[in-house]
C-alpha cells in the first residue's frame, strides 16, 4: 500500500534501477566479457557473474555487463574489455573473480585502470622472461 | 529486486501471441533453466512492439538485439549462442536492424524512425503485468501530481490547452468534454472508458490495454478527480481475452498499491474501476449504446441530446473517452499542455496510433505525429507495397470512413483534412490497398459488415443498408445498371440524413467515398461488365494464351472443375461456363500462358 508520494517515488527509483539497462547501450561504461568456448572453458562465467554481483552490491548506475564472442587471444582468456565513453578501451586478461573486485573498485568506481591485470602488462612480463 | 545481466523481452501482443509467442516464452524459461542461467537472465512478456508483420518478436537487452519471426525451435539457439556465449544470432535479427555488422538502435530502424510514441510509450517496453515497471517509467506520477498540486479546474484547463481531441473517431475536444461533465450538476458521476473496438482491421485500443493497462487506469483516476467521480468502468469486448486479463491484473495491482480505492496516496481522494464485458456488437462502441449495455440492457443507441456528460450511465453525468485518448492524459500532465500542443498540426494536436494493415510490407501498430502524410506512412514506415505492385488507396475510419486515393497521398493526416477528403480518422484503422483491389468490392465488404452489425432499431440502417448491399452485389456480379448507381447514391444520402446513431449515419461512407474517387470503376462494372482490378470473380475470365501454351496439359490435370480440355501438344482451352475462376491453372502453368482478363 502506497500512502504518500514519497513512497511512490521510492518504488519508482528502485524499479528503475532494474530497468536501467533496457535502454540501448551508448552512454555509460560497458564491460565486455569474452564468452566464446575458449573464454568459457577458461572460466569466464564466474568472472562475469562476479561483475554483475559487484555492480549490484555497489549500486552502480550506467554500467552494463555484456558478452562477446572470441576476442582472438585465447591464451589470455578470460578476457574482459572495459569501454568508457571518450576513453581508450582497457583490456584485462587472465581474469578471475578475485581480480574482478579490484577492477570494479579501482577502475569502474575510481576511474583508475588496474595496469597489472591488463594485456600490456602481461605481454611485457612474458617478453622479459 | 535481483539484478539480471540480460533481459529477454518477448512480445505478448495478440499478433505475436497468435504467432506462437507464448510457446516461445515457455521455451525461453525452459532453456534458461537448462543452461542454468536462471539467476542471470530475466524473461519478460511485454505488450505489442508494433512491427506485427515481423512477429513473433524477441528483444534481448543490453545489446538491444531485435529478433524477428522467431519460432520456438529457434529459442535454444538464442539461449545457447547469445545468452550463454554472447554471440548474437544474426540469422534471426530483423534485417534492417543490422548495419555493417553493428546492431542499430531500435529507433534508427526505418519502421520506428518517423514514429513518435506517446500513447504507445510503454508498449513493448515494460512488462504490463508488473505495476512496478510502470511506476519506474513515471507511472502514477501524474496522478500524484494532480492530487497534490492541482485543482480539478486546473486539470481540465490543462487538458483543454493541450488541444487533445477524442481518439475514438469523432475528434471532439477532450478538455471540453471533461468540463461539461465537471459542470453537470449531481453528486454521483461516472468515468467510462470505451474499449469496444470493432472496426475491421483496427487493434490500437486492444494493444494499449494489453501493453500498458496502467496508463488507462491512471488517466481514468485523473479524470475522476477532475470531474468529481468515484467510480469508473472500462467497457471492453469479451473477444479481447488478453486485454481483459491484463486489465484485471493491473486493476488488482493498483488496488493493492493503494492507487485505486479509498484515500489514494493519503490525499483522501477515492476512485475505483470495474470492468464490464461486452459481447462484441459493433453498435456498442457508440456511446449511448455502450452505456445502455453497461446498465444491463440490450445495447441500442438512443437519440442525443441529452449527451452523456449531462445524462449518462443510470441517468448520471458521465465522462466517456476511448482508450487511446486516456493513454495520452498522464503524459500531458507530466510534460505540460504546451509540450503536447507543440506536436501535430494547428487543429489536431499530438500523435495518432494507426493499425497499418493490408497490402503493405510492414504491417503493424504505429504512432505518428498528426500531420504525417499518407506517403510517409505507407512508403517510409510501411516499407511500401509488396510484390512491386502499385499503391491505389488507403481506407481509414473503418465502416464509418472512406478512402484516400493515390493522387492525394501527400495529404497530411489530421482530423480535419481527412473529413475534407470525405473520410475520417476513426479509431485509426488504416487499410492499404494495391492495384489488385477492386474498390466496389471494398465498399461491399464494409457494407456487409454494417448490415451484419446493425442493431436494427431504426429502419434507415436496418433496411436501407441492406438495400444498398443488394445493389452492390448486383453490380459486382455483372448485372448492375446505370440506374443502380443513381439509386445507390440516393439511398446513401438518405440513410446519412435519417439514421438514429452515428454508426447508421456513417454506414454509407465507404460507398460514397469510393464513388467519389473511383467512379470510373463503378462505371466499368456497370457499363462494360468489367472489373478493372480483376477482383470481382463474376466479371473475370481466365484465358489461355494460344501462342504461349505448349499443350502440356498440366492445367487440365489440376483444374478442379474439369473446365479445361485439349489435346497434348496443342493449345488447351477453358470452358468459361464451367470455370469457377479459382486460379489454380494460373499457378500451375509452367509457361505462364494462363492469365486473368478483366
Amino acid at each position: 500500500m502506497i500512502k504518500s508520494i514519497q513512497e511512490l517515488e521510492e518504488i519508482r527509483k528502485k524499479a528503475l534501477e532494474e530497468l536501467e539497462f533496457r535502454k540501448q547501450q551508448g552512454e555509460g561504461i560497458r564491460i565486455v566479457v569474452g564468452m566464446a568456448t575458449c573464454g568459457i572453458a577458461a572460466g569466464a562465467r564466474p568472472v562475469m557473474l562476479k561483475f554483475v554481483e559487484e555492480i549490484q552490491k555497489r549500486n552502480l548506475k550506467n554500467v552494463t555487463v555484456v558478452q562477446t564472442g572470441c576476442i582472438g587471444l585465447c591464451k589470455y582468456e578470460p578476457i574482459v574489455e572495459v569501454y568508457e565513453p571518450n576513453k581508450e578501451k582497457v583490456t584485462y586478461v587472465k581474469m578471475t573473480p578475485e581480480k574482478v573486485s579490484k577492477v570494479v573498485a579501482e577502475h569502474i568506481v575510481n576511474g583508475k585502470p588496474v595496469y597489472e591485470y591488463t594485456i600490456g602488462y602481461e605481454e611485457n612480463k612474458e617478453a622479459n622472461k | 529486486m535481483p539484478l539480471y545481466r540480460a533481459h529477454v523481452l518477448v512480445c505478448g501482443g495478440t499478433g505475436c501471441t497468435s504467432g506462437g509467442s507464448d510457446k516461445i516464452y515457455d521455451a525461453f524459461l525452459k532453456e534458461i533453466e537448462n543452461f542454468n542461467l536462471k539467476d542471470e537472465v530475466q524473461v519478460i512478456r511485454t505488450g505489442c512492439f508494433g512491427l506485427c508483420a515481423e512477429g513473433p518478436i524477441v528483444i534481448v537487452y543490453p545489446e538491444g538485439a531485435f529478433y524477428s519471426k522467431v519460432a520456438d525451435s529457434d529459442v535454444k539457439e538464442i539461449v545457447e549462442e547469445h545468452l550463454l556465449k554472447g554471440r548474437i544470432v544474426k540469422r534471426l535479427l530483423y534485417k534492417e536492424s543490422l548495419e555493417e555488422g553493428q546492431i542499430k538502435s531500435l529507433n534508427e530502424v526505418k519502421f520506428y524512425k518517423k514514429q513518435m510514441r506517446i500513447a504507445l510509450r510503454n508498449c513493448g517496453v515494460i512488462n504490463p503485468e508488473n505495476i512496478e515497471e510502470y511506476i519506474a517509467y513515471d507511472g502514477y506520477k501524474a496522478l500524484a501530481k494532480v492530487l497534490t498540486e492541482m485543482t480539478p479546474e486546473q486539470v481540465i484547463d490543462w487538458v483543454k490547452r493541450s488541444g487533445l481531441r477524442g481518439r475514438g473517431g469523432g475528434g471532439f475536444p477532450t478538455g471540453l468534454k471533461w468540463e461539461f461533465a465537471a459542470k453537470a450538476p449531481g453528486d454521483v458521476k461516472y468515468v467510462v472508458c470505451n474499449a469496444d473496438e470493432g472496426d475491421p482491421g483496427a487493434y490500437m485500443d486492444r494493444s494499449i490495454l494489453e501493453g500498458d493497462p496502467h496508463s488507462v487506469i491512471e488517466a481514468m483516476a485523473i479524470a475522476g478527480y477532475a470531474i468529481g467521480s468515484k467510480q469508473g468502468y472500462v467497457y471492453v469486448r469479451a473477444e479481447y481475452p488478453l486485454a481483459v486479463k491484463r486489465l484485471e491484473i493491473a486493476i488488482n495491482q493498483a488496488r493493492e498499491y493503494g492507487l485505486l480505492g479509498k484515500n489514494i496516496l493519503g490525499t483522501g481522494f477515492e476512485f475505483d474501476i470495474e470492468i464490464r464485458l461486452g459481447a462484441g456488437a459493433f453498435v456498442c462502441g457508440e456511446e449511448t449504446a455502450l452505456m445502455t449495455s453497461i446498465e444491463g440492457h440490450r445495447g441500442e443507441p438512443r437519440p442525443r441530446p441529452p449527451f452523456p456528460a449531462v445524462k449518462g450511465l443510470w441517468g448520471k453525468p458521465t465522462l466517456l473517452n476511448n482508450v487511446e485518448t486516456y493513454a495520452n492524459i498522464p503524459v500531458i500532465i507530466l510534460k505540460g499542455p504546451e509540450w503536447f500542443a507543440s506536436i501535430g498540426t494547428e487543429k489536431s494536436k499530438g500523435t495518432k496510433v494507426f493499425a497499418l494493415v493490408g497490402k503493405v510490407n510492414n504491417t503493424g501498430l504505429i504512432e505518428v505525429p498528426m500531420g504525417t502524410t499518407v506517403r510517409e506512412i505507407v512508403e517510409d514506415i510501411g516499407g511500401g507495397i509488396p510484390g512491386g505492385k502499385k499503391f491505389k488507396a488507403v481506407q481509414t475510419g473503418g465502416p464509418s470512413g472512406g478512402c484516400i486515393p493515390a493522387s492525394l497521398m501527400d495529404t497530411p493526416i489530421d482530423f480535419d483534412s481527412l473529413t475534407a477528403l470525405g473520410t475520417m480518422m476513426g479509431s485509426g484503422g488504416m487499410i492499404v490497398m494495391d492495384e489488385d483491389t477492386c474498390m466496389v468490392d471494398i465498399a461491399k465488404f464494409f457494407l456487409e459488415f454494417t448490415v451484419d452489425e446493425s442493431c436494427g432499431k431504426c429502419p434507415p440502417c436496418r433496411i436501407g443498408t441492406r438495400r444498398m448491399l443488394e445493389i452492390l452485389q448486383k453490380i459486382t456480379s455483372g448485372n448492375g445498371t446505370e440506374e443502380d448507381l443513381e439509386k445507390l447514391e440516393e439511398l446513401a444520402y438518405s440513410i446519412k440524413d435519417s439514421a438514429l446513431c452515428g454508426l447508421g449515419q456513417t454506414a454509407p461512407n465507404p460507398v460514397l467515398s469510393t464513388l467519389r474517387y473511383f467512379r470510373d470503376e463503378y462505371e466499368a462494372h456497370v457499363k462494360e461488365k468489367r472489373c478493372p482490378a480483376g477482383a470481382c470473380k463474376a466479371l473475370l475470365r481466365i484465358v489461355i494464351d494460344k501462342d504461349l501454351c505448349k499443350g502440356c496439359g498440366i492445367c487440365a490435370k489440376n483444374c478442379p472443375a474439369n473446365a479445361i480440355t485439349g489435346q497434348i501438344k496443342k493449345p488447351f482451352e477453358i470452358d468459361q461456363e464451367k470455370c469457377i475462376k479459382c486460379g489454380v491453372c494460373i499457378e500451375k502453368c509452367p509457361f505462364k500462358a494462363i492469365s486473368k482478363k478483366a
